[in-house]
């Protein structure tokens, strides 16, 4: 019971800690969100401003956009903490490192994901998605921004203190990201096909509990790897 | 008779071994190149669909199978390092990685050669064709991962790790771009299951068999060059003929 208890308060305190760490530099939370509004905004000035056009390429720009977006915070998933000595110590703790990892990502998703998702009805309304449609890709992002996240750490503690990390994250993640855009994307398509998209979404789930079970075990691997 | 398994494990000993093998993996990759390119240009026959066009199966085929053979052995010798922390498992799977990304560029290549007469275009986003330029980038990012690392411990670690994770997600990704390809258009292009002439069939395992063999003998040659860049500094090293000439 008092390990149960410790485990969930460890990732209570994770989550909160870089919760408060982040409120307190605003700035870079909005940076992404901004990026976000900025390259699905970009689209129809490249594509053209043609209505059908714009509402059959929605998912897919709004979900590339998101990806994108995504791999920009990546970076300072553990950068911060590894340059102040703070990840040594979180990893001396007696709590294991998987869990301490889950509450970063967790964190690193509510503040990077979650926004991402509030502020996607909006943008879809100016590609002039229906209701349907829009209502299925919120629910596609809210299931697979969690996984990019999740994916995104492995990369990010890979990384960890390299030259070119940025680039080179986004060259390693974006590959292993790619079931998720199709799903993501395909869920959409089936709704304004007139189809049932529950499979799509199912993947999207399975592959959620997949990664919430293995990614961030592996994430503890990578950064035992890159600190030693 | 007890055998030694891991007498060959040790750098040193490889080295020799490697060696010793190379020319004979060279030989018989370059004589079965020449069998299995004779068969394929003069004895095969014509295909009545396809023409002559067809030919570049014998290039195509195998490379895109070794492409996809070399990431897993590559990821098998990276958990056998990782697991049992043996220097020379992480300098095979370093080793193989740029040859698989050569399979996979000239599967890509030759695919892109066969498709402008068959289907009248470059590049088709087919399943196949998407998935093998997913796993080229998967094999860039092996890569690149390793070559930004310094030190080379932590980069025989970490892009290990990079492939396992890969290469268990090399399923999925196959499988969702093939739901991709039937959901987004009706699959134009169908390989009618038609029977193989068998000098066909002959042609493409040969030359299956020399491209694998041409890999065996590259890779060895390759992970020579890294034994010998990582153990400069030993003395059994600085002993060579080669390297003391």
């Amino acid at each position: 019971m008092s390990t149960t208890s410790s485990l969930f308060g460890m990732l209570q305190l994770v989550i909160r800690r870089d919760m408060t760490l982040a409120m307190r530099r605003r700035a870079d939370v909005l940076t992404t969100l901004i990026f976000f509004v900025m390259v699905v905004s970009l689209f129809p000035l490249g594509v053209g401003p043609e209505m059908d056009m714009l509402r059959k390429i929605a998912p897919g720009v709004l979900w590339v956009a998101a990806l994108l977006a995504s791999m920009l915070s990546l970076g300072r998933l553990f950068s911060a903490d590894h340059q102040d000595g703070t990840l040594e110590q979180l990893m001396l703790t007696p709590q294991p490192l998987a869990v301490i990892v889950l509450g970063k990502i967790i964190a690193h998703w509510m503040l990077s994901g979650l926004p991402l998702v509030l502020i996607a009805p909006v943008l879809g309304i100016q590609f002039d998605m229906s209701v349907e449609t829009l209502g299925i890709l919120i629910l596609g992002l809210l299931l697979g921004t969690p996984v990019l996240s999740m994916i995104g750490a492995i990369g990010a503690a890979l990384t960890l203190g390299l030259r070119g990390g940025g680039v080179l994250l986004s060259l390693l993640v974006l590959p292993l990201c790619i079931p998720i855009l199709i799903f993501g994307t395909g869920a959409v398509d089936a709704v304004a096909t007139g189809l049932n998209p529950a499979s799509h979404l199912s993947l999207l789930g399975a592959l959620l509990v997949l990664a919430l079970v293995f990614a961030p075990w592996v994430t503890a691997q990578a950064l035992r790897i890159s600190m030693e | 008779m007890a055998i030694n398994w891991f007498k060959y494990s040790a750098p040193t000993t490889f080295y020799a071994l490697a060696g010793k093998l190379i020319p004979w993996f060279a030989v018989a990759a370059a004589l079965l190149m020449a069998v299995g390119l004779y068969i394929g240009f003069f004895v095969a026959p014509v295909d009545y669909q396809q023409g002559e066009f067809y030919r570049i199966i014998f290039i195509h085929v195998p490379a895109s199978i070794l492409s996809m053979f070399l990431y897993l052995v590559m990821a098998g010798y990276a958990a056998l390092g990782l697991i049992f922390n043996t220097r020379l498992s992480a300098m095979m799977a370093t080793a193989i990685a740029p040859t698989g990304a050569l399979f996979a560029f000239i599967s890509l290549w030759t695919g892109a050669l066969w498709g402008k007469p068959m289907w009248g275009a470059w590049w088709v986003w087919d399943a196949r064709l998407t998935s093998e330029l997913i796993l080229l980038f998967l094999y860039l990012g092996y890569m690149a991962l390793h070559s930004s690392i310094d030190d080379p411990r932590r980069a025989d670690r970490a892009s290990a790790l990079l492939a396992i994770v890969g290469s268990v997600n090399v399923p999925i990704i196959y499988f969702s771009v093939k739901w991709w390809n039937t959901l987004h258009q009706g699959s134009t292009i169908k390989f009618s299951g038609t029977s193989m002439h068998v000098a066909m069939q002959q042609a493409m395992f040969i030359m299956l068999v020399a491209c694998w063999l041409y890999a065996i003998a590259v890779v060895l040659a390759r992970v020579r060059s890294i034994i010998l860049e990582r153990e400069r500094q030993t003395s059994w090293v600085n002993e060579l003929p080669e390297v003391r000439a």
